[in-house]
């Protein structure tokens, strides 16, 4: 469209001819649409603005749902979510699971014409494990050996275990088997950089008409707050199978908006819905609801220090009291699911989470238990056990505060309710304020169990909210973490998780719900657990 | 004809004056019965009322307004089904006569004497009874009362009545409005007034303060008083009074710059008035019109305000609320819930239909030009 | 009068100055920070972001490196928005947000100057009954219900306007935002208008006029006006600023890429640069305006002169 766009692509031409075939190539582009039928252009609403679009930097879903449209890493995954081969045709792992060698595929190449080679993904691990790349997700790749000290500066990036042994060949050797490594690649942290761009442009890289990017799209139009244009990469290796020509992503803040835009078919599809509003689409939109269970877990923390919330009895009785079935029919309502255990069921490398003993018993039964173990403690109608519920300013978790009160009031608990903003929230409980309960929640990086487990582990300052503190349970984590075998590892986490549950340092309430609205007339978009939707797969009617 | 003859009696002071021709405008004085009656609504409102404002009733999240109790007959089975589910019996009969209900129930398992507890439980359903069971306890028949509830504004999404809240909201808000208005108009007239009429080098510095305050992030300034001070009801009117002043001041010291050069000022200053005795005895009398009006401007800004101040964690915290936060929740709920949005709003609106002519009135009351 | 601008100009810079560092230790003693979002980062990853950041340093030195910074024009990175400067985020919304905001304002005067003449004109009658009614109405509903409304409406149920979004920037997306933005300035000018007019209608000047028999319309714009809008004007200073400066409401409904949003979201993400940015623009934006205001002033009423 631009004159600076044809620039980019016209081909290389004798300087008489420039002006002519520039002309005849803009002619060709107008005529294009015309020519071979309306081009398919998707509407796309995702959560909000991209803070980066630097794979190194970034650290949220919707930047990853762009991410990985612009690149494709050396696995990749598809409608379903699943783990496919990406830029790597096929691996190897060796025995003791530490070394995985990947065999690139030789089609895979960059937007502008360049081979995507093995040197190019171990200058991006090193790119994004160097300290002054200021990486929030640098973590996700610490199973790499080396990584952790060369991200605390310890070491040089060239240390890294990441070779290329030819263009096409590349090995990577782990500290520890990481059952999960393939799946921490699908992060959008494992997403190569063009090495010549970041090196001739440094952060500016992510520009449109800049960025050299090797995924099914390229990026061709940014403008903050309004939307970002991506355009159909031809030197996508699966480019024939893409069949949608251009991809509008707008960042949709205001969910209530992004639900008018998709009703009016200015949108096809949005990755959230207000909560509000849910019940009122299914019965009047029904065809544009989608919801599919997640890999999250809402959550109270507990504060182990402060008394008397260090009592087990405590906790297990207030944790007792929370009639989660009604939470998640009545009050949110998107379909949620009562969460017993804190890893998420259909996890990898996993069975069925540790559930909570009461979990089958009638409210009833649970209420009268509770306050059993409350008196135990010394509460009860005289003494009232008052708890001050945390949580930051939203209209979800007020409504969920406010119904747990009242449940809580069927043993007398006196409950006080204290909103902030999300800053001074997350900021109170990573610095280790004190507290009776709060909210939180979290939403795994990867499908593996050990991505909840380790939030309790009492190493863990700063995910630890509630000072967490079980010798047996670090040792369990830390023998999950030396053994291979899937099956007796999960045995192990299994053990630490029924630990948790026991001890409640967390005490869980629900697994999240994916919300999505999706147009009739987008096909392909398939629910899925990881939440994962490649435009590569998808089609307009 | 009551001004003729209060002027005539000339001894009269400003204020007595000034209610003698207010109570002679009848939108006005319409307005003010409304306004105490919204008053005395907010006040003894939430007494009278059957349901307190933070009483959750679990089975009736969001129900419309209604000027039938709940449950409706529709309601009843479904609340039986979703509250027998979980122990397993089905529902075969209900029979509801007037406050009464019959419930016949049966089980592949034997029907635990529990059910009774578990219906007892239940907002809704009280004097539980188990009138005849079969003899393989598979079967059961159970008699109770119902207890109806009347939610003529509806519930919210935790099943609150919207009147109650609404009456208890306007407690919170009528008060921050008038007072905090109040607070600013006294510091904004004084300010502005003192500002204009003095000038040159004083009025340049006291003005170029109000700009820094205007520009300062008041976000900011909302957290640190909440960190510092701890939630405090009392801050509501530190954080609004602090912000809402600017404006006044701006608009009195405007009008003071154009009255301090006409004629009766002066003179007054010629037969040397002290200055703080023109100021207050001339000069703001004189800016009364303009502030009167933004004064009911003010109110619904205030209003609004606190709202944005309960979303930082000052101002009013849950179960507790106000108009502002009312709104603000109906807001979210337009599509689905709209009457969680109307009540406020109305209420919120007539308060200011009432304080515009009340202001209009005391304006044309206050007029000196007509004395 | 040059003398008297030529002060104020000058003295609006340690009025700024002041400004920036009062703003930057409020912010700074305020808990959280950029990178303490709801996802929790390992120690190691936020020792590496506050080094790159900078923010590891003594809070003095922070400081000062700020201020030496903006005297060479350098706003520094966003901490939130990493691929931009803060000189870019707001050279790419504000000209959006200025036009917005400049649009609403002329509307809203307009109409708002009017309608509260014919208001005063029609004292107590039912053409001020009517204004005055859709006034206090405009005031009373908050922009974030108004807003919804109007886009379910025009966008949805009549289907004549898009619901919201950026489009390709014409006008079509500009209409319900600028609407949104300017109904309350209209429904305040409209009232501060109507008393300010009532009050001049009654003054002796305007009675003088009427007898000597002046036509009506040259009497109301010539000269009530003049007097009338005093306080329109006074108000005018700071609202025109906030005005320009973009609202967060109507720019997340409408997906307006303006700064208003860069105000809270800046603050409530602690994005430090964003939010000195914003301050830094915004004092300059009310220092200018309110020095119009006060040109104005003397321009309207010749009695209003500035001394020492």
């Amino acid at each position: 469209m631009t004159q600076d766009h044809i620039a980019n692509r016209q081909p290389p031409t004798p300087q008489g001819l420039l002006h002519l075939a520039s002309l005849a190539f803009a002619v060709v582009l107008v005529l294009a649409p015309i020519l071979a039928g309306a081009q398919s252009v998707y509407h796309r609403g995702n959560t909000g603005e991209p803070e980066t679009l630097d794979q190194h930097i970034t650290s949220t879903t919707y930047e990853a749902h762009i991410l990985r449209e612009l690149y494709e890493g050396l696995v990749a995954q598809n409608a379903k979510g699943e783990v496919i081969p990406g830029v790597a045709q096929r691996w190897d792992i060796s025995d003791d699971g530490r070394v995985y060698t990947f065999y690139l595929r030789d089609d895979a190449m960059w937007s502008n014409g360049d081979r995507v080679t093995a040197g190019d993904f171990v200058f991006s691990l090193r790119r994004i494990l160097t300290p002054d790349t200021g990486a929030k997700y640098a973590n996700i790749l610490y199973p790499i050996e080396h990584a952790q000290a060369i991200n605390k500066g310890e070491q040089p990036p060239d240390t890294l275990a990441a070779r290329a042994i030819d263009e096409g060949t590349l090995e990577i050797t782990l500290r520890d088997a990481t059952p999960y490594f393939l799946e921490l690649l699908t992060h959008q942290t494992g997403l190569p950089v063009h090495p010549p761009t970041v090196q001739q442009h440094d952060k500016g890289f992510v520009r449109p008409g800049i960025m050299v990017s090797n995924g099914a799209y390229t990026l061709k139009e940014q403008i903050p707050q309004a939307h970002i244009l991506l355009e159909k990469n031809p030197n996508f290796h699966d480019a024939t199978n893409v069949s949608i020509d251009q991809v509008y992503f707008y960042p949709t803040e205001d969910r209530g908006a992004a639900l008018r835009r998709v009703i009016a078919g200015e949108l096809h599809s949005n990755n959230d819905i207000p909560d509000e509003e849910v019940a009122w689409v299914r019965e009047n939109h029904p065809e544009i609801l989608r919801t599919a269970t997640q890999l999250g877990t809402y959550y109270y923390a507990v504060d182990h220090t402060v008394p008397p919330f260090d009592d087990v009895r405590v906790r297990t009785a207030l944790s007792m009291m929370i009639d989660r079935e009604y939470l998640t029919e009545e009050i949110t309502g998107s379909g949620e699911v009562p969460a017993y255990g804190f890893v998420p069921p259909g996890i990898g490398n996993y069975g069925e989470p540790a559930y909570a003993s009461y979990r089958d018993e009638p409210m009833i039964d649970r209420i009268e238990k509770a306050g059993e173990l409350l008196r135990e403690a010394g509460f009860g109608p005289d003494n009232p056990l008052q708890v001050e519920i945390r949580y930051n300013t939203s209209e979800n978790h007020k409504k969920i505060a406010l119904a747990i009160a009242d449940m809580w009031a069927d043993n007398a608990v006196q409950t006080s309710l204290l909103n902030t903003d999300v800053a001074t929230h997350y900021g109170y409980l990573r610095d280790g304020g004190a507290f009776n309960v709060a909210r939180a929640g979290w939403i795994g990086d990867y499908n593996d169990p050990q991505n909840f487990l380790f939030l309790v582990q009492s190493d863990n300052q700063g995910f630890n909210y509630a000072k967490y503190n079980n010798p047996e349970y670090d040792r369990l984590m830390d023998e999950a973490a030396q053994t291979i075998d899937l099956e007796e590892r999960a045995k192990i986490l299994y053990k630490a998780e029924e630990l948790f549950i026991r001890d409640l340092p967390y005490i869980p309430i629900y697994y999240y719900v994916s919300k999505s609205l999706v147009a009739p007339s987008l096909k392909g978009w398939e629910d899925n657990p990881p939440n994962v939707h490649p435009t590569r797969f998808m089609s307009i009617e | 004809m009551t001004t003729d003859a209060a002027a005539r009696r000339g001894s009269r002071n400003l204020w007595g004056d000034a209610w003698l021709r207010l109570s002679s405008n009848r939108a006005a004085i319409t307005s003010m019965i409304v306004l105490a009656a919204m008053v005395l609504f907010s006040i003894f409102g939430p007494w009278l009322s059957p349901h307190a404002f933070n009483t959750v009733y679990r089975s009736y999240i969001k129900v419309p307004p209604s000027l039938t109790a709940y449950p409706q007959p529709q309601d009843i089975q479904e609340i039986m089904t979703r509250t027998l589910r979980r122990a397993r019996v089905d529902i075969q009969t209900i029979d509801v006569n007037g406050d009464r209900l019959s419930l016949g129930i049966a089980s592949e398992q034997e029907i635990s004497l529990r059910v009774r507890d578990i219906l007892e439980r239940v907002d809704d359903f009280s004097d539980v009874t188990i009138t005849s069971g079969s003899s393989d306890s598979r079967q059961m028949s159970l008699e109770m009362t119902i207890t109806r509830q009347l939610f003529l504004f509806g519930t919210d999404s935790n099943g609150r009545d919207i009147l109650t809240r609404v009456m208890i909201g306007g407690r919170v808000s009528l008060a921050v409005g008038i007072l905090a208005t109040l607070v600013a108009l006294l510091i904004g007239v004084s300010y502005g007034a003192i500002s204009g009429f003095i000038g040159g080098r004083v009025d340049h510095v006291m003005m170029r303060i109000v700009d820094m305050i205007y520009a300062l992030p008041f976000m900011f300034f909302v957290i640190l008083l909440v960190v510092f001070f701890g939630r405090d009801f009392f801050l509501i009117f530190i954080a609004i009074g602090a912000v809402e002043w600017l404006d006044m001041a701006r608009i009195v010291r405007g009008q003071t710059l154009v009255l301090k050069r006409r004629e009766f000022i002066e003179a007054a200053r010629a037969l040397g008035v002290s200055t703080s005795r023109i100021i207050s005895r001339h000069v703001v009398p004189n800016t009364l019109g303009p502030v009167i009006i933004y004064m009911t401007l003010m109110v619904p800004k205030v209003i609004l305000l606190e709202s944005f101040l309960s979303f930082i964690g000052l101002g009013v915290q849950e179960p507790m609320t106000s108009w502002g936060v009312l709104i603000s929740d109906g807001a979210d709920n337009i599509a689905g819930a709209i009457w969680m949005l109307v009540f406020p709003s109305v209420f919120l609106a007539i308060t200011l239909f009432c304080l515009n002519f009340i202001g209009d009135g005391l304006r044309d009351a206050l007029d000196p030009k007509d004395r | 009068m040059w003398r008297y601008i030529g002060r104020r100009l000058l003295g609006a810079v340690p009025t700024v100055f002041i400004v920036i560092t009062v703003a930057f230790f409020m912010m700074r003693l305020a808990p959280g920070g950029p990178f303490l979002l709801d996802r929790p980062l390992p120690d190691q990853i936020m020792e590496n972001l506050m080094r790159v950041y900078q923010l590891d340093q003594p809070l003095w030195v922070q400081y000062t490196s700020y201020l030496k910074n903006i005297i060479r024009g350098d706003f520094g990175p966003s901490l939130i928005y990493r691929d931009f400067t803060v000189a870019e985020l707001i050279a790419g919304g504000l000209p959006v947000s200025i036009q917005f905001g400049v649009s609403a304002l002329l509307i809203a005067l307009g109409l708002g100057t009017l309608l509260g003449t014919l208001a005063a004109l029609y004292q107590n009658r039912g053409g001020d009954y009517l204004v005055m009614g859709v006034a206090t109405f405009g005031m009373t509903i908050p922009n974030f219900v108004v807003a919804p409304v109007l886009s379910f409406i025009f966008g949805i149920a009549l289907g004549w306007l898009p619901t919201s979004g950026w489009g390709d920037g014409t006008i079509s997306y500009k209409v319900l935002p600028i609407i949104c933005l300017m109904l309350p300035q209209m429904a305040i000018i409209t009232r501060l208008t109507r008393a300010g007019m009532i009050e001049v209608l009654r003054s002796e000047p305007i009675r003088t006029a009427h007898a000597k028999g002046l036509p009506t319309r040259v009497v109301l714009t010539r000269h009530a006006l003049r007097g009338a809008i005093l306080p329109v004007i006074s108000y005018l200073g700071p609202a025109a600023a906030a005005l320009l400066t973009g609202s967060v409401v109507i720019e997340t409904i409408f997906g307006v890429p303006g700064i208003g949003r860069y105000f809270v979201q800046g603050a409530l993400n602690r994005d430090y640069t964003l939010v000195m940015g914003t301050v830094l623009l915004i004092s300059v934006f009310i220092l200018l305006f309110n020095l119009l205001v006060d040109i104005i002033y003397s321009v309207l009423d010749p009695r209003v002169i500035y001394d020492d």
